[in-house]
């Protein structure tokens, strides 16, 4: 984990709530795919986590989604801006379990954190499918972008407005050697049990640090209590226990 | 003794800094960022009589100018605690650690407390009878002076070390409490715990935090800590550990000023893992603007 000050380079809307918030800082805390930084903002007292999408030397990717008056204002940064943040939170993606076919299941806003994963196996040569699931056609986005990095890509959406119709358990391959997935609780627990293989999940929860302080945000698992900012937010398809 | 130092209970510390129970685990994650050997003492999560995941979440709620939780006392219990978690934090940490306790009964806490007053690296025991988190205890014990009192005596008879009662601002009279603890044989006072507070989604229309309600910290309860501390300390003959919003070396100078002898910080850490480091590197700075030689000197100045 590092503390450090980040400068806005780019902060665009991808589609109606959900943006791209390139920065740029110091990011070598950032040790894989699936972790997260926790940001500051002016006038807000808790730091808001947000996982990492990218990153590429210097530059730090974001993409978020307003959901509240702290990424309200986020949405609302200039090229420019300086933003203190806590960055290389969280255990991220374990990438050596990965197999041969690799298969990645995005769920909305759980989206970004698969492209910096994607990225990576594909660099290590691994043959890569990934079904992202979205309620509507307009609030598609990183479709082409998981294209471009050269993997195989299937678009769900709920109401059928665009690619298939239903959610990312109606989209999944046939074959598949090992699976990661983010998104909504409700749809990683659809992948729970839509999915014959292992696999990894990563959680959203209310934090207060963000980096295994102050256990606001421990869960049950069957390995014993675990802090989702610390020992998750990636998650081992044997250890979850499903409480809600 | 150094500018900076103070005398809690009979043990110097080199400075008033000390990171308060929930906010510093038991030192580890904030050992990787700095050595936290520079810091007072810190006190260790909330311990109890046996292991607790507390509260379901969310735990977490976002204020103006603070926050709100209901952790509910998450530990693993007092004998993992002294096996697992004291042997990891002597690694890191060559200073008397202050001991924070919970307990469902007058009996849990005497239990909890015997057994970790025999622990060499606790200096103090800091007895927590103000969460406001758990039910059937905690809180109940410190809303009332007779089962403060009750509890406190009850430590006492069972430990050698300084015992310090951690008291919860959501009562009528604090002075009335901590009176009763000092006759119970407190050897000081720490305050305040949170207050109970309470945030509602306009999304979902319901509370924020699962338990409904929970402990609000964090900048915005600064004035009613810094009250309840002057109430306190100019009631009662023991040291008193004032807490609650303390966000900078100012604020440590300014709750001295109140009457305390040491100060705890808690929400600061969880924005800034580096507060207490940083609190106590500008120490000096605001002693020199201020015109303050020793810091021992300005306790219950104002």
């Amino acid at each position: 984990m590092k503390q450090g000050l980040f400068t806005v380079k780019e902060n665009t809307a991808l589609n109606a709530l959900v943006y791209k918030m390139v920065l740029f800082g110091d990011t070598s805390a950032i040790t894989s795919a699936g972790q997260f930084v926790n940001v500051q903002l002016s006038g807000k007292f808790l730091r808001r986590p947000i996982s990492v999408c990218d990153v590429n030397g210097d530059e730090l990717t974001l993409v978020y989604k307003v959901v509240g008056a702290g990424t309200r204002q986020m949405s609302e940064m200039q090229v420019g801006d300086t933003v203190d943040v806590l960055s290389g939170l969280g255990n991220g993606y374990d990438e050596t379990k990965a197999g041969e076919r690799v298969l990645l299941l995005g769920g909305g806003v759980g989206v970004p954190p698969l492209y910096l994963l994607a990225k990576n196996l594909l660099k290590a040569g691994k043959t890569v499918s990934v079904v992202l699931g979205f309620n509507k056609a307009d609030e598609i986005f990183f479709e082409d972008e998981f294209k471009a990095l050269g993997a195989t890509v299937t678009v769900a959406t709920a109401d059928g407005s665009y690619g298939k119709k239903g959610f990312v358990t109606d989209a999944l391959p046939e074959t598949y050697d090992y699976f990661y997935t983010c998104g909504p609780e409700l749809m990683l627990k659809a992948v729970y049990k839509a999915t014959n293989t292992s696999g990894q999940f990563s959680f959203e929860e209310r934090m207060g640090c963000g980096f295994g302080a102050c256990m606001g945000c421990s869960c049950k698992t069957i390995t014993g209590y675990k802090r989702i900012c610390k020992d998750g937010p990636v998650l081992e398809k044997e250890e979850i226990l499903w409480e809600k | 003794m150094g500018k900076m130092s103070v005398n809690l209970c009979g043990i110097t510390l080199d400075n008033p800094v000390i990171p308060a129970s929930g906010t510093f685990g038991f030192g580890y994650e904030f050992a990787e960022l700095y050595d936290i050997n520079c810091l007072g003492t810190f006190s260790f999560k909330g311990t109890t009589k046996d292991p607790r995941f507390g509260n379901p979440t969310p735990r977490i709620a976002e204020c103006t100018a603070g926050m709100i939780n209901a952790v509910g006392l998450q530990n693993p219990g007092v004998d993992k605690v002294i096996a697992e978690e004291l042997p990891k934090l002597k690694a890191c940490f060559h200073k008397p650690v202050m001991a924070n306790v919970s307990g469902f009964s007058v009996d849990d806490y005497a239990f909890t407390c015997e057994k970790l007053d025999k622990e060499p690296q606790v200096g103090w025991l800091e007895v927590n009878v103000s969460c406001p988190n758990v039910h059937g205890g905690g809180m109940s014990f410190g809303t009332n002076p007779e089962a403060a009192a009750e509890v406190t005596k009850a430590v006492k008879a069972v430990t050698t070390k300084p015992v310090i009662v951690k008291l919860s601002p959501n009562v009528t009279d604090i002075v009335a409490i901590a009176k009763a603890c000092e006759a119970a044989g407190a050897d000081g006072i720490s305050l305040i715990n949170t207050l109970l507070g309470m945030r509602i989604d306009l999304k979902t229309k319901k509370p924020v935090i699962a338990n409904k309600m929970g402990g609000f910290s964090g900048p915005a309860i600064f004035p009613v800590a810094v009250r309840m501390v002057y109430q306190v300390a100019h009631a009662v003959d023991i040291p008193v550990i004032g807490m609650g919003g303390v966000s900078s070396a100012e604020d440590v100078v300014e709750m001295m000023l109140a009457g305390a002898t040491a100060v705890e910080i808690g929400a600061a850490n969880l924005i800034n893992p580096f507060a207490c480091r940083d609190i106590i590197a500008d120490l000096p700075r605001v002693m020199a603007q201020y015109g303050i030689e020793n810091l021992s000197d300005i306790i219950k100045g104002a």
